[in-house]
């Protein structure tokens, strides 16, 4: 490992403003006094714990230049993006982008960079937002040691047109890092922007991160992480999204790595008319588990929410879906839907899903419903009918399921990207 | 160079038998009919053909140029040269229609060889304008909110795409309104060649006014009752099923008093 490394790791984010100090120094208290969650808490039901034990890593060191350079030539993402950051162990090594971005206000930092420069800004938004799908430890874990991510700010009005990325990698072993972004967009503008979560090298390592999406009033924001860490490697990743009067946001998670990996994520509509999608497509195979849980909050009146989770199941993997629709009192004409479908490509695979409501207001519609299925022989068949081996049709029919939440992206070269992943990831089956 | 059945019986599994002693050959190059009263067995003969799991086969053989096609996977028999347009086309969520018939075709190449992407989607568009199916259809699943109509024309479409030797297609005139049979007849026709096959399956004479047979065979019960030149077809539809059941019962009837 001695060769993977600098010897020293350089201190936290020089000349951090005092606000993050403080708020650091005190979540580092409140994560050594906090309890770690039981599988007796309702979020934690059926999840395993064990997985995620904080104390089996520590902070990751930084890369030696050598792998740096390696990771950054690996670091393809989505080749049309406008800007891109890239990070390993939580050291920025790369950044780059279009020009025209700062001309039209657009703030695009590395987190350690904009608290620097942008420290009232990202004071205002910085893990504000509650998660009530989590636990306080793990969140108070991250606040405590993050150093790395993105901040990016679109300014009233601006809407870009190609996405934004960041790369994360995770090398060593032993190691945690703690991927942090954070989405300021202010009213009327429009942004999508990609999270890609990659190992370097087979190593057990800890990856505990958070995105905090801010969707101002008529803004839109598509938020998607493509999680391709190793097969050795924990990850909990807690996302919230508040939305204003009139934004709507897409948050879209392809799930493909992990040996446990835990998403938490929270939409809180916050402004009247406001939308979102929660979508998320899982392929989980060999051992691997999947833990999701999430909450449509509608705080306002007239606003929509529809959650689309699909996993598709091989070997002996198994996924946990718990997601909750809460409506209060003053979101009247409420739409919320919530539909999670499971495609069983094994016995001895399990998917559990947790379905909940709690609707405190009048004139509203919901629906929620789980279901879990195998593969229709009539479309295997068909498929086999046109010259398409058993296996193929296999492999075709699990895309086409995992497919159907890809496609509701917009972005569509981005789409033909997580299609492309998707179908790499489905190729061993 | 034939499709040959020989003596077929078939079931569901565990089931009645459905198909009881079938015989037909379809030479390359000719197109034969075959209409029956529903609940014949036609869609059964096409899937047991194909190699449908549902379905048994107690006894006979199927030939695919002297080939024994009963012995393969469904897919295999595909690869083989055999083609079935669906009485039923089934919807493929979050499957391109561009993807799968790339797929189909990907399958009849040796392990290695690609397809070329241009030249694939050269052929699919020229295919698609003589079937009138807009472009828009290439991006939508495979037959996922597609009409009747639009089913059927992509069931040829995918014929046209796939070249077989043998074609089965099973009422592919129905659900079709005038207009869309006269664009999938021309399909259909456009794709008669010497070194093609087809067994047209149809309840109504109507289609055949489009696509000319050179033969026309009544099922019945699961068995081929009658033979004959596309006359049948219509003397059938002027006298309907009921004509045919009852020539079959005094048939009967006639080998009873034969055999007694
Ligand atoms: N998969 C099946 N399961 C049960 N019965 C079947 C099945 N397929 C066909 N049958 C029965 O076999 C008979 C013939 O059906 P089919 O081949 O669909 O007739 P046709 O296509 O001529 O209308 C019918 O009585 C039908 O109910
Ligand atoms: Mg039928």
């Amino acid at each position: 490992m001695s060769d993977t490394f600098l010897q020293d790791a350089p201190p936290a984010p020089t000349a951090a403003p005092e606000w993050f100090v403080t708020a650091q120094r005190d979540a580092a208290k409140r994560f050594e006094s906090l309890p770690m969650p039981s599988r007796r808490d309702e979020s934690w039901r059926f999840s395993n714990l064990k997985a995620l034990d904080p104390l089996d890593f520590t902070q990751a060191r930084p890369v030696v230049q050598e792998l740096a350079e390696q990771l950054l030539a690996d670091s393809v993402g989505f080749e049309a993006a406008l800007a891109t950051l890239v990070f390993a162990n939580d050291r920025l090594i790369a950044k780059r982008a279009d020009e025209h971005l700062a001309t039209q206000g657009v703030i695009w930092l590395p987190l350690e960079e904009a608290l620097n420069t942008h420290s009232e800004l990202v004071h205002r938004h910085f893990m504000r937002s509650e998660s009530s799908v989590g636990t306080p430890k793990l969140l108070a874990h991250h606040q405590a040691s993050v150093r790395a991510g993105t901040f990016l700010y679109v300014p009233q009005g601006v809407r870009l047109s190609a996405p934004l990325q960041a790369v994360h990698w995770a090398a060593g072993s032993g190691q945690a890092i703690f991927p942090h972004t954070l989405i300021v967009a202010e009213e009327g503008s429009a942004v999508t922007f990609v999270d890609w979560f990659k190992s370097s090298g087979e190593g057990r390592n800890m990856a505990c991160g958070v995105n905090d999406l801010h969707v101002g009033p008529d803004a839109t924001v598509h938020y998607v992480s493509v999680q391709e860490w190793n097969r050795q490697t924990a990850a909990q990743q807690s996302n919230t999204t508040a939305i204003a009067h009139g934004g709507s946001a897409i948050n879209l998670g392809l799930h493909l790595g992990g040996v446990f990996a835990r998403s938490e994520s929270v939409s809180r509509l916050n402004g009247s008319g406001a939308r979102s999608e929660m979508l998320a497509a899982t392929v989980a195979d060999g051992a691997q588990e999947f833990d999701q849980r999430t909450l449509q909050d509608h705080r306002s009146p007239d606003t929509w929410s529809d959650l689309l989770y699909k996993n598709a199941l091989y070997d002996t993997a198994k996924t946990i879906v718990s997601g909750l629709i809460r409506v209060e009192p003053q979101a009247h004409h409420t739409d919320a839907y919530q539909k999670v479908r499971n495609l069983v490509l094994s016995a001895e695979a399990e998917a559990n899903s947790l379905p909940g409501l709690e609707i405190l207001a009048d004139q509203v519609r919901c629906s929620h419903g789980a279901t879990t299925g195998e593969i229709n022989p009539e479309e295997l068949f068909y498929m086999q009918a046109r010259g398409i081996s058993e296996k193929d049709a296999y492999r075709l029919i699990t895309f086409g399921f995992l497919n159907e939440v890809l496609e509701r992206l917009p972005d569509e070269a981005l789409r033909e990207k997580l299609q492309q992943t998707l179908r790499a990831r489905l190729q061993g089956h | 160079m034939s499709l040959v059945i020989h003596n077929l019986h078939a079931r569901v599994a565990g089931g009645q038998e459905i198909l009881r002693g079938l015989n037909l050959e379809v030479q390359k190059g000719s197109v034969h009919a075959i209409m029956g009263p529903n609940g014949s067995g036609k869609s059964t003969l096409s899937k047991v053909i194909s190699g449908h799991p549902d379905y048994e086969v107690t006894s006979g053989e199927v030939l695919l140029d002297g080939v024994d096609v009963l012995a393969m996977e469904p897919d295999a028999r595909a690869r083989a040269g055999l083609f079935l347009a669906f009485q039923y086309p089934v919807e493929i969520p979050g499957v391109s229609n561009a993807n799968f018939i790339r797929a189909a075709l990907q399958a009849r190449l040796k392990d290695g060889e690609e397809l070329d992407a241009v030249d694939y989607y050269g052929d699919l568009y020229k295919e698609m304008d003589k079937l009138e199916i807009p472009r828009t259809f290439t991006s939508r699943s495979v037959n996922e909110g597609f009409s009747g109509g639009e089913k059927k024309r992509n069931e040829v479409l995918q014929m046209a795409m796939l070249k077989p030797a043998y074609a089965i297609l099973d009422e592919t005139d129905s659900g079709l309104d005038i207009d869309a049979l006269k664009v999938v007849a021309a399909g259909v026709n456009a794709l008669r060649s010497p070194s093609v096959g087809m067994l047209v399956i149809t309840h109504y004479q109507r289609l055949l006014d489009y696509i000319a047979p050179d033969v026309v065979h009544v099922l019945v019960g699961g068995r081929i009752v009658r033979s004959a030149g596309p006359e049948l077809a219509y003397e059938l539809e002027s006298k309907g099923y009921d004509w045919i059941k009852e020539t079959l019962t005094e048939d009967a009837h006639a080998v009873e008093l034969a055999s007694v």
